[in-house]
């Protein structure tokens, strides 16, 4: 009844590609905004931001990262979290070597330095596919974490290999508070949120897609694969570097690079499959699945009488029984069921 | 007369279900249990609460009842965090935490300074933070990797038969290839350079399944003792691996991470003659035997498996709850007994503890850990350990007496390392007032 569309007519191009095209979408997407940068901060606890919120937009802005590559270009890979240490470790030498960078700019070329290990490490996908793909980009999360651990230059020649990430502050304003840090992150998040939004319905996403669903048939119609993969490749490792640079910055503090293991990678890998792959939404639904879903029913099994070493190995049954049936419901992940569930409000009460 | 008349009230009191608790004081615990740690951490938490639940039944500390709260990290630094985070503020907010987790206890270690919540890494975490006028709430209690690193220096010359025997010695670094395997890197380059011998540096890159190459190094170099520093599956794949290529075993010595029942174990009949590091004496003292009298007995006892009470894990968790049990009992003795004590106050505690071998005895550990006295400057207090083999069923000690390696230049290292640290976070070191 409310979620239809009828009477709402497009006039001209703008209004036919705007990137919300149903007004309801408009208005709840406004609220959305509203609440997330106006009502939380008035409301939350400092608990919400610095344990909940601030990891939820780090790791959807991984699985973003992820999702444009694996989700939109069809390149499989297993080196997000390489990619996010590139960007950490890259942001922190900045700061440390250039005095007086600002930190937005420290943040954007460590994400520049994981675009350019992440063409590196994309060269391979020009002759290999699929799994083989997913192997080789196994390497480069082998690789950077050992190049981390090795030369010791990265660190600061600190003795066990571990950074510390330098003071947030911007025009003197330090972002030192939980609220100032998840203002922080969530302005980063969100507008490199859009410009994805963006990219992936321009000409770039639409050359993405046509290289995933068959690169000949993309080549054949004049895409040059080199330049759509390598591409994806770097746009990708850029969104992973950055959100890398929040995780350490925003959120640990202190990182060492194994903080940035493989078991990291298949965790945003999981938020990309869950969430669903090829939609941006989707790498928020998928972030929050894995990152909050573990929360409630460690909070839910400690409301309840059981011993917690049972809790413990409960809570990890129920999860993996959950990404099962949810998988189960739908392949395509929680955007797909979104999607379903909005069409069918389209219709309703009255379907065909 | 008044005093007898209170203790009697107090026993009547005690002996009636309705004891009124002075107050509380809460403790998170950031345990884990399932996960490739997830043993380790069971018996490791289960120690602890077996000891707070001691602590409690025998009237609490003055009359305080230690509470507590579990919450599952999975040896994961983010869940870590969100756990701290969880339950800092409950119950009235928390006062110590010991997250037994090298990446959690980096994840907090800011967080802990801001929160005044002191930090406890027992034989873990960063060396450097033993200097307290830098890292005003990090507590590497008892022993650092530095000063075990020295300590292993000591034992492997007396072992040869004095120091200066060590002079042209080869000595393998065997070491998981992370911050954690390189941490003594800078102690035993300096020892190398001291007393002369040739420190050969094997890395492995985790996890460490396979070890073949650098076995087959090992034995090409033909060390004349191996330190391995390992974790995990690493070291039980590395014994088995030493004995292939027949190295051995009484050449090796592990680091405390290798030296448990998790660790020898698996690796069976490979394992036995191993000897490892260690901050707890081996064996059955009576405050264990307390707690199966008392806790067991009376179906409170927090893990399932009763042979696990008193392996190598359940005796650090012991450790831990003795140290921050008696840390609390101090900064009551200061700021008011029967009191709840305060984030800050408990700094003071562990800032001012002291655990000589009467106290130890009184406890019903002694020489269960070396006796450690703290200071502002010495957040470790400690710095002994001992070395303890393994003998195919249990540990066993070795050394008698307790070790301690070449303080000074662990100290100096020190300084040098958490100055720096300074500089890079703006801090003016500090202590107390």
């Amino acid at each position: 009844m409310l979620y239809r569309e009828a009477g709402q007519f497009k006039s001209s191009y703008e209004t036919d590609s705007q990137i919300f095209p149903i007004r309801q979408d408009r208005i709840g997407i406004a609220l959305l905004v509203v609440i997330a940068f106006v009502g939380v901060p008035l409301f939350a606890s400092p608990y919400f931001f610095s344990a909940i919120l601030i990891p939820f937009l780090i790791f959807s802005l991984a699985a973003l990262g992820l999702n444009i590559l694996t989700g939109y270009a069809g390149q499989l890979s297993l080196g997000s979290a390489a990619f996010m240490a590139v960007g950490a470790f890259g942001a922190y030498n900045f700061m440390l070597r250039i005095p007086g960078i600002p930190l937005i700019a420290a943040f954007i070329l460590g994400g520049l330095c994981a675009a350019a290990v992440g063409l590196l490490f994309g060269l391979p996908s020009l002759r290999v596919r699929g799994f083989y793909l997913a192997a080789s980009t196994l390497a480069t999360q082998f690789f950077v974490v050992w190049a981390l651990t090795k030369v010791r230059w990265f660190t600061n020649y600190s003795s066990s290999g571990v950074i510390t990430a330098q003071k947030m502050q911007i025009l003197g304003f330090d972002f030192d508070t939980p609220v100032a840090k998840y203002l922080l992150v969530l302005v980063i998040v969100s507008t490199l949120g859009l410009l994805a939004k963006n990219m992936v319905r321009s000409n770039v996403g639409r050359c993405w897609m046509a290289v995933r669903d068959m690169d000949v048939a993309a080549e054949v119609i004049g895409i040059p694969l080199m330049k759509t993969k390598l591409l994806a490749f770097a746009v990708s490792s850029f969104y992973c570097g950055v959100a890398g640079a929040l995780y350490a910055y925003a959120y640990l503090g202190t990182v060492e690079p194994e903080a940035y293991s493989l078991d990291l990678s298949f965790r945003i890998l999981f938020m990309v499959i869950i969430g669903g792959l090829g939609s941006v939404m989707g790498s928020f639904l998928g972030a929050a699945f894995i990152v909050l879903l573990p929360v409630i029913l460690n909070t839910l099994a400690h409301t309840t009488n059981i011993s917690t070493a049972v809790a413990s190995n409960l809570e990890l049954m129920v999860f993996g029984a959950l990404i099962i049936f949810f998988l189960i419901v739908e392949p395509h992940g929680l955007a797909r069921l979104w999607q379903i569930a909005k069409e069918k409000l389209r219709l309703w009460p009255f379907p065909h | 007369m008044k005093l007898i008349k209170s203790l009697v009230l107090g026993a009547a009191l005690l002996a009636s279900s309705s004891f009124v608790w002075a107050a509380d004081q809460f403790i998170p615990l950031l345990s884990y249990r399932v996960g490739p740690y997830g043993s380790n951490g069971t018996s490791f938490f289960g120690g602890m609460i077996d000891y707070m639940n001691l602590v409690n039944i025998n009237g609490g500390i003055n009359g305080v009842k230690l509470i507590w709260e579990e919450c599952e990290t999975e040896y994961n630094p983010s869940r870590g965090v969100e756990c701290y985070e969880r339950l800092k503020s409950k119950n009235g907010g928390a006062t110590i935490v010991e997250p037994v987790s090298t990446s959690i206890a980096y994840g907090i270690l800011d967080r802990v300074a801001t929160d005044k919540i002191p930090l406890t890494t027992l034989g873990y975490g960063r060396s450097d933070a033993a200097n307290g006028k830098v890292f005003p709430y990090v507590f590497p209690l008892l022993t650092t990797y530095w000063n075990q690193a020295a300590a292993m220096v000591v034992y492997l010359g007396e072992k040869s038969g004095g120091m200066d025997k060590l002079k042209g010695k080869k000595i393998v670094h065997l070491y998981h290839d992370s911050a954690y395997g390189k941490e003594p890197l800078p102690v035993l380059e300096a020892e190398a350079a001291k007393y002369g011998f040739e420190l050969i540096k094997i890395p492995v890159a985790p996890p460490g399944n396979e070890q073949q190459s650098q076995w087959l190094q090992i034995r090409q170099a033909n060390p004349d003792y191996v330190i391995m520093w390992t974790f995990g599956v690493m070291s039980a794949v590395g014994l088995k691996t030493a004995q292939r290529n027949g190295f051995p075993r009484e050449k090796i010595l592990g680091v405390w991470w290798a030296g448990s029942e998790e660790d020898t174990e698996p690796a069976g009949e490979a394992a036995k003659g191993y000897s490892a590091m260690s901050f707890n004496t081996p064996g059955n003292f009576p405050l264990i035997d307390e707690i199966r009298n008392k806790v067991y007995s009376a179906g409170k006892g927090n893990l399932k498996e009763l042979d696990r009470v008193g392996n190598v894990m359940y005796m650090r968790g012991i450790t831990a709850a003795v140290m921050m049990v008696e840390g609390l009992r101090t900064a009551q003795n200061k700021y008011g007994k029967g009191k709840t004590v305060t984030g800050e106050q408990m700094r003071w505690g562990l800032e001012n503890l002291n655990i000589d071998a009467a106290r130890q005895k009184a406890l019903g550990v002694s020489d269960m850990f070396p006796t450690i006295k703290t200071s502002c400057d010495d957040h470790e207090g400690s710095g002994a350990v001992k070395v303890v083999q393994w003998d195919g069923k249990q540990w066993v000690a070795v050394s008698k007496n307790w070790i301690t390696g070449d303080k000074a230049l662990v100290r100096k290292l020190l300084e040098e390392s958490s100055a720096s640290y300074a500089k890079e976070k703006g801090i003016t070191p500090a202590c107390m007032k």
